[in-house]
Order: structure tokens, then sequence, then C-alpha cells
């Protein structure tokens, strides 16, 4: 057997604080073979990062090794001197990490941050620009020349992205880190920056250690995989056997809190995990997990579990036959109850539009939306940055004022279009959840006082009438009265947005705003983030407009769909149609952009181009320049209207509903041939 | 970048016009009467009220304002009361003696501070940091006439190094004024040193954890180029405000340093015209020192922009 590209042998690492070594990788090994792609997943706070820091030998400052080897073609990372190091990092291993805008140096340009890629290896300078163009041809960048004459800033996140795995790809590494690629971009940016990253695969043969909190991202990329927790490897082996039947308490969790296929609010509550991720540094005498584990017994407790294989796996886990039987957290048995359609809508918005600046310079963030919100209803916001989702959350709040023209209807009568102007009942009957609990919390204040004042200024309550309200607040959001005492710094993430939730229902809200709750949190807070909104939303009746880039939780949550794209309705109707078909070509091209976790692989639209700036919009229909399906000089010309596909469901498009059908029905069709097709050569066939 | 500066240079006018407004109406809030100030206490009232007729600081206040700015902005400060003779002759001098040993306290803290926050931000926790930071700090708690004259005592008094008065004789060339200038620089650097260590020391900090300082290690550039490619033009941004926010203290506010070391710089003029009720020499100096500041801002930004692309490129917007 040849010796792989990436051998982790028993490492532990271990970052000082307080005085004291705190590990936070524990005797973790795995092999990363030649051009094979190894996924590391798990949730924050497991070891991800530091696993590939470590590959890299760049902990922090605070962190050291303290026993095991990485090693890197056969060499051991940790000892080599500075000159081979550098070396090591020039020609034979590079890394690409989340929010390329960051790991780009603001102040030079990108050809020249590019060309130094080349410098290292000692390269000619009149090559090195050469082959830093043919890099970025390479990545797909359509004007290689002009971009690296631009800075950082100058460019979009996807293209930065690009930009910053060229660099990475530069000198032909053995070993590629990813190290959450794609967290932060939008859904069809990601899409496209994984197929270059596949392709690439390809070409190249490159090993690659590829991280993420993201499931199905990890599923659609990798080979094989390993499930970190607590900073130990609790289960690996190949991604569908991992996927499709995990052994291991931790993975058969993580994989039951993700909303899937179908999955919605009204059949089956998300499950959770119960408890948190031990504290770095916390002594384990026995298995990292059995706290939160069902099957826990005192075996569990006093022994750490050895890896034990299993068939082409391994797993961290005394009863590994347990896991499929693992029970849930939640009841399975929740009825809610449907919004009544008949009801008067409790939100009615109409005409709706915001421009900025003015002349030349207008740009308009949403143009003409009107829509309506039932009482007990929830209405997901659905678009890739720069669609207008925010601009419009912020118009129903009153934090933005709209244009002349339009109107926004609290039960029948028109709200103040600014907050100052709106009367109490009116500002405390629409309210919002941030995505970022961390800043939208005053970290001085304790959790009592920023409840209680919620609750003071929005529901006027006083003495014993407030802390019997405030208890009971802090009971629905499933808060216990230890935590009142506490300050923000002190709670963890979800905790945190349980906090912020108690305060947007402080008032009774008839509207709340939910504007990416849950896109800051691990997928096991997530779940049970979103079964509290729709508890909350079954037993108050509150209607929610839940803004999300992430398609499946939209649809968890969602009663009807908006789906926005340079400000404008492309399609609305209710979610399950939504997600069916027929659909505006732009949702079509939306739905194939996200990576699932059914085992389908999809084939997926492409989209050519970035989205266009809301200053100069297309002429004629706003997405014709990218359209996949435009049919020709009418979409150039004319806008189309929304025409209704069906009752309810509304779609912008010259193509009538019944074609878009007949296309998109073809079309996946067409898809599952070619799957059938490649299954005959599926990769493991082919390595034989 | 040019609406950029465009838009900095109009926000100096403005500046130049308040702190106009502001010393010329606070100029008036001093106690006391000029002509009286100017005829001394024996003086009989008639003679005074004379004298301020003429000097016209009887008229209403808003005409003598205007009458100072026109006469300004034509480049005439007016005549000083005290001396009877025109601002200028003073003013500018002085303004000279005192950029010169601006220059040379300049010269010697900027790069001694730039490279002694480097080093310690490089060293972060060692020793050698805590002696740069701590040193820093406690050599700007010392006020400049306590280093001043320690600093006498040893270079000018046991060593005899250093002359211990700025006075150069007259037509000495630049060097032997250099020569003269050292130790009166000293105390400056002193209080200065400290804080633009910090400053460099926190931007590099910064820089060093940056994301883009990693990729360019993981990239396999060397250590060095690193450092100056990479760390330096992000860390230097911030000192650059403060080095510049510090010009107006070391033009006018050199009092101590002045005196201690018999130098006629505009801190001394400031106050001699202050104590004199001397109103045109003093609003002349103050406008002055407002004036270089303002310079001194504009060439900050003109350097930060050029350093930082996202604001010479998009306007800073």
């Amino acid at each position: 057997m040849t010796e792989p590209t990436l051998r982790l042998d028993r490492l532990s690492v271990a970052y000082r604080a307080g005085g004291r070594n705190r590990a936070v990788l524990r005797d973790i090994s795995f092999e990363i073979a030649r051009g094979e792609a190894y996924g590391l997943v798990g949730e924050s706070g497991c070891g991800k990062s530091t696993v590939a820091l470590a590959a890299v030998r760049y902990l922090p400052r605070n962190g050291s090794v303290t026993s095991g080897a990485v090693r890197l073609d056969g060499a051991d990372v940790m000892r080599l001197g500075p000159e081979a190091l550098r070396q090591v990092r020039a020609r034979t291993i590079s890394m690409v990490y989340q929010d390329p805008g960051k790991a780009l140096n603001p102040s030079l340009k990108v050809g020249r941050q590019l060309v130094e890629a080349f410098e290292v290896v000692g390269l000619h300078p009149a090559e090195r620009k050469f082959r830093a163009l043919e890099m970025l041809k390479k990545v797909r960048i359509a004007d290689p020349a002009s971009v690296m004459q631009r800075y950082p800033h100058q460019l979009s996140g996807g293209m930065q992205q690009r930009v910053a795995i060229a660099m990475a790809l530069a000198n032909d590494p053995t070993m590629l880190i990813l190290d959450e690629p794609t967290t932060g971009l939008d859904a069809t940016v990601e899409a496209e920056v994984l197929d270059l990253i596949t392709d690439l695969r390809r070409q190249l043969g490159t090993s690659i250690l590829f991280i993420s909190h993201n499931l199905a991202v990890v599923a659609k990329m990798c080979d094989r995989i390993g499930v970190l927790y607590a900073g130990m490897l609790v289960e690996e082996g190949p991604t569908w056997e991992i996927l499709g039947s995990p052994r291991h308490p931790y993975t058969v969790a993580l994989l039951r809190c993700l909303p899937r296929g179908g999955q919605r609010k009204g059949h089956i509550p998300l499950d959770t995990i119960p408890g948190f991720l031990p504290t770095p540094g916390a002594l384990m005498p026995g298995c990292p997990f059995e706290e939160r584990c069902a099957h826990a017994d005192d075996r569990c407790r006093t022994e750490i579990p050895e890896l034990r294989e299993a068939g082409s796996r391994v797993v961290r886990c005394h009863y590994p036959d347990r896991a499929a039987v693992v029970p849930r957290n939640t009841p399975t048995d929740v009825a809610l109850p449907k919004p009544a359609s008949e009801a008067a809508p409790v939100l009615r918005v109409s005409n709706l539009s915001k421009t900025y600046g003015q002349g030349s310079h207008a740009t308009r963030a949403v143009a003409d939306v009107s829509l309506s919100l039932l009482p007990g209803e929830t209405l997901g916001l659905v678009g890739e940055s720069g669609s207008g989702k925010t601009t419009l959350a912020h118009m129903l709040l009153g934090l933005v004022r709209p244009d002349p023209g339009g109107a926004i209807e609290l039960d029948g009568e028109l709200l103040a279009a600014s907050l100052g102007q709106r009367r109490d009942e009116e500002v405390k009957a629409v309210q919002i959840i941030f995505q970022n609990p961390d800043s939208a919390l005053n970290r001085s204040h304790s959790v009592e006082r920023i409840i209680g004042r919620a609750l003071r200024r929005l529901g006027g309550f006083r003495g014993a009438d407030l802390s019997s309200r405030l208890a009971a607040l802090v009971e629905a959001v499933r808060l216990t009265p230890r935590h009142l005492a506490l300050r923000p710094r002190q709670l963890s993430g979800g905790l945190k947005q349980r906090v912020a939730i108690a305060r947007s229902f402080a008032g009774d809200p008839r509207v709340v705003v939910c504007d990416e709750p849950t896109s800051a949190l691990d997928v096991s807070v997530q779940a049970a983030i979103l079964n509290l909104l729709a508890d909350l939303q079954a037993e108050r009746n509150v209607s929610y407009v839940f803004i999300s880039h992430d398609l499946g939780v939209v649809r968890y949550l969602s009663d009807r769909i908006v789906v926005l794209y340079l400000g404008r309705i492309m399609e609305m109707g209710p979610s399950e149609r939504v997600f069916e078909g027929p659909n505006h070509p732009y949702t079509e091209v939306l739905l194939s952009a996200v990576p699932n976790l059914d085992g389908t692989r999809d084939i997926r639209i492409r989209l050519s181009g970035e989205i266009p700036s809301a200053t100069t919009p297309p002429s004629g229909c706003v997405f014709q320049n990218r359209c996949p399906r435009k049919l020709g000089a009418i979409c150039e010309t004319l806008e189309p209207p929304l025409t209704e596909a069906e009752p309810g469901h509304v779609i912008r498009c010259h193509i009538r509903a019944e074609d878009l059908d007949r296309l998109q029905r073809q079309y996946k069709a067409s898809v599952q041939i070619v799957e059938a097709h490649l299954d005959k050569f599926a990769p493991h066939q082919l390595a034989e | 970048m040019s609406s950029f500066l465009a838009r900095r240079f109009a926000y100096s006018l403005v500046t130049l016009f308040v702190l106009t407004l502001l010393v010329f109406f606070l100029g008036q809030v001093l106690p006391g009467n000029v002509g009286r100030a100017i005829l001394g206490p024996f003086a009989d009232q008639k003679a005074v009220e004379v004298l301020n007729h003429q000097l016209g600081v009887d008229r209403p206040l808003l005409v003598q304002y205007g009458a100072w700015i026109g006469r300004f902005l034509q480049g005439d400060m007016g005549q000083s009361y005290i001396y009877r003779a025109p601002v200028a002759d003073f003013v500018i001098p002085a303004l000279g003696h005192s950029l010169k040993l601006a220059a040379v306290a300049f010269l010697v803290v900027v790069p001694l501070g730039i490279a002694g926050g480097v080093v310690a931000a490089l060293n972060i926790n060692r020793p050698t940091d805590r002696i740069i930071s701590l040193g820093g700090l406690s050599a700007a708690a010392i006020p400049e006439f306590v280093s001043g004259i320690v600093m006498v005592l040893i270079f000018g008094v046991w060593l005899r190094w250093l002359p211990i008065s700025a006075a150069w004789p007259d037509g000495a060339g630049a060097l032997t004024q250099l020569y003269y200038l050292i130790l009166p620089a000293m105390p400056l650097v002193f209080v200065l040193f400290g804080y633009i260590a910090r400053m460099t020391r926190a931007g590099m900090i910064e820089a060093l954890d940056s994301d883009y300082t990693r990729t360019a290690v993981l990239k396999g550039l060397p250590w060095r180029q690193v450092i100056w490619r990479h760390v330096l033009r992000n860390a230097l941004l911030p000192t650059i405000t403060v080095v510049a926010s510090q010009t107006g203290y070391l033009i006018g506010g050199l009092l101590v340093v002045e005196t201690l070391f018999r130098y006629q710089g505009l801190g001394s003029l400031i106050y001699n015209a202050a104590k004199g009720k001397d109103f045109p020499m003093l609003e002349a100096s103050v406008l002055i020192i407002g004036l270089t500041y303002a310079v001194a801002t504009l060439i900050a930004d003109l350097l930060y922009s050029w350093l930082n692309p996202r604001i010479r490129m998009d306007g800073g917007q």
C-alpha cells in the first residue's frame, strides 16, 4: 500500500487557557489517501478547524500538540525545520477557509497576491504572471486580466473564494484543506464553488480534507467522512454508509436534527440533542457523548470506548448495534393547527417599493411587492443576497421608510411608514428576531432585565403582574429560572436566541419577522429553535415572516413561500407547491443548487454570471440575462406580470405555467436517466 | 479618491472657520481691557478709550471679526498691540522654530515608536514586549519638565555632550541647529514614544492574527516578506492617524519645553500674547497652529487612502 497523503497518528492538541492545558483534540487518527476527499463533520467546538490548523502547523499561540503526529506524505509536519516547513506549505499542502473577504489582503491587488504563490517556488518573474492568469482561468474567472488588477473588496464573495482557491491550487499541492469554504455564500454561488472544486479535483488528483458543519455539502463532496465530537473521532467510514445507517448515537442524533425530504412543522417536530457539548479540557472518564446519549449506562460513564471496526467503518461506541433504535428526544405526535385560509389577513402589503439614492444612482431594492399574511401563518422569504429580503422586512417593521404609493396594513388598518409614528399597539404587534443574538442583546444586562424591560415597554406590565408574565414567558421559550440572573456572554448561542425570542414575544405580537434566526447556530440548536418557533406559533396564533437562505429550514417552517430576485416577487405560493413545481426558472435554479441528504445525485442547472446590481437591472424580465429557459426578445423587452399558475400560486414568467411544468418534468426525468447511467460507473467500481 | 480628498479638504476648511470663530470670541472672554493692558494700571481712562478706539476694539464684535478675517485672508495678520509691529514678524519666525523642533522630534520618535511597536508585537507577552510596553507607558507619564531637566542634567551638565539651551548662535548652519535641538526634542520623544508604540503594537497584533496573514504564511512566503508586504501595510493604518493628531501638540503645545530650553516657538508666543491681551498675536498664532494641524490631517488622510484601497477606490463610502 502506498503512503497516504495525510495521516493523523493519535494526535492530541491542547490550548493553554487559565494557566492549564485544555485538551481540544484527543487521540485522533485518520488517513486521507491520494486523490481522496475526506469530510470532517461535527458541531462547532468539536475541534474540526483545529485538525486543519494542526495539519498546516498553524495552531494559535496558546495551542500545542501534546502527543501524536501529523504526517504529510510520510514526513512529520511537527518536526520540519523552518525552511522545510515553508517549502511544504508552498508546494505540498494548502488551505482555503471561510470568509474569503478576510483571507485576501485588503490592500494588495489580487494579481500581486496570486503571483506570490509562484514567487515562493522560485518561478521566473516573467512566467509568474502568465501562470497566475492561467490559474484564474482554471477557476472559471471570465476576465482574468482585469481581475488581476482589482482589489479584493471589488470582487463578489464567490469571486474572492475562486481567487483563494486559485491561490491554494497554484503549485499543484497534493493536499488541499477546505475549512467551511462555502459557508456564508449564497446557494447558487455555493453550488458553483462546489462544482469547481469537484472538477479541479478530478483534473489535478488532489487529496482533500473537507470541513463543514453542513452534512449535505460534505455528502456531496466526500468519499469518506469522519464525525468529530468533543475532540474525538466517534465514527468514520464511507460517506453514504455513515449518513445512510449511522452507528454512533451522536451521528444518529445529528442527522435527525435536520429537516429532510418534505418534513414540515405540521407533521413531526425535529429531533434535538439534549444537553451541551463538554467544555474543552473537561475530564472525561467515559464516552464523551455519555451525558447526552439515551443509551448511556455505567460502562459508558466509566470507560472510554475504543474505535472498533464494524465492516468498512469504525465506531467509538460500546453499543454500536443499538444506534438504530435510539429513541427520539421529542414526541412525534404533535398536531399543529393549519392557518385558516378564509380568515382575514393580519398583514397586507400592497405595491411596496423602496428606492435608495437618486437619479442615475437610484437603486430599487424592493419593487412593487404585494402580499398578505394570514393569522398563524408562516411566510417564507427566499432569495439570495441583494434580493431585497431584509429591506422588505425592515419596511414591515417601520425601520425603513417605503417609497410613496405603497401601503402596509395591520388588521385592515394602515400602518405608519416609520416606527416613530406608529402607535404603541402597532409597534408591539410587529416584532423581529435577528440572526445574531450576540449583537442583538445588551451584554451588560442580565436575562431578567432584558426580558423584563421588554415586558414593561411592550406589554406595559408592572409589579406582581410583571413577575408572573416573566415566569410564563421564560417557561414558554424553555429557559429555566436559573438563567434569569445570567448575562448574555454566559449563555450559549441557542440560549441567547431564546432570550431574543422571549423579548420579541413580550408584547404578544401578531407578526414576528424572523431574519435568519438559526443561521448562526449549530444544527442541534437550530432544531430546538425551529421547534420552539413552531410551538409558539401553535400556542399563540402568531404569524411569521421567515427569512432564511436555507431552503430546508424554510420548507420545514413555512406555509407559503415568496421567492425574491432583485427586489421583485418572482414566485409566490403554498410551500409544497413551490417545492414541487411548476416553478419560476429562478426558483428551479435555486432548488437545484441546494445539496440534499437524500442520496440523490443532483444534476445542477448552472447559472451564468453574477447577480446584477439593482442600480442597473436588466431590461424586461430582471432574470433574463441569467435565465436557463429564456424565450427570446420578449424577455428582454417586457417585464412579465405575476400570473396565476394554479390557485394561490403565482409566477412571474412569460412561459405559461403548463409549459414550465412540462419542461421541468422533462428535465427531472432526464436527470434520472443520467443518474441511472452514472450509477453504473460509480466511483467505487472505477477504483477497482 | 479625488472625491474623498475634496470632501476632506472641505471639512478642513469648515474646521478652520469654526476655529476662527472660537479663537475670536473666546479671546473676548479673557478678563481685562485691551487699552488698559497696554497702557498699564496708572494711565488715564481717557487715553485708554482713545487707544481702544484707535485699535478698533470698541466696535461691535461682528464688525471686528469681519475686519480681522478679511485682512487675514489677504495675508495681513494685523498689528501686535504690545510690540506695535506686524504680527507676522513674530508669528512666522516662531512657526519656523516650532516646525524645526517638531520635525526633529518627529524624525526620531516616529521610526522609533513604530519599530518599538513592531518589535513588541512580534514578541508578544515576552520580556521584550513587556519592557517596550511598560517603558513606553512610564515614559509617557513623565511630564516634559521632569524628563527635560533630567536630560539637561545628564547630557548637558554631567556629560557635557549637548548644549543646555536651544538658542543656537546667529547664522548657525542646519547641522548646528540640529545639534542644539536634540536635547529639547528628547522630552517630546519620551511623551510620544509610548503612544505611537502602543498603537503600532495593537495594529500589528490585529494584522498578525488576521486571516490574510495566515493566507500569506500558508502560501509559503518567508516570514520577513509576510511582515513587510502583508502585515505592516495594514498594521500602520491606525498609527498614521494617531501621529497626525499629535502635530497640534508638537507645534503649539510646547510651552514648557520652550521655556526650559529658552526657545522662541509658538508656545511661548501664545502664552505671552494671552498674558498681555495681545489679541491679534494670539489669534494669528492659534490660527496658524490650526492651519498646520489641518494640513497634517490632510496629509495623513492622503497617506491613509494611499495605503487603503477601499478608501482610494470608493471614495470612502
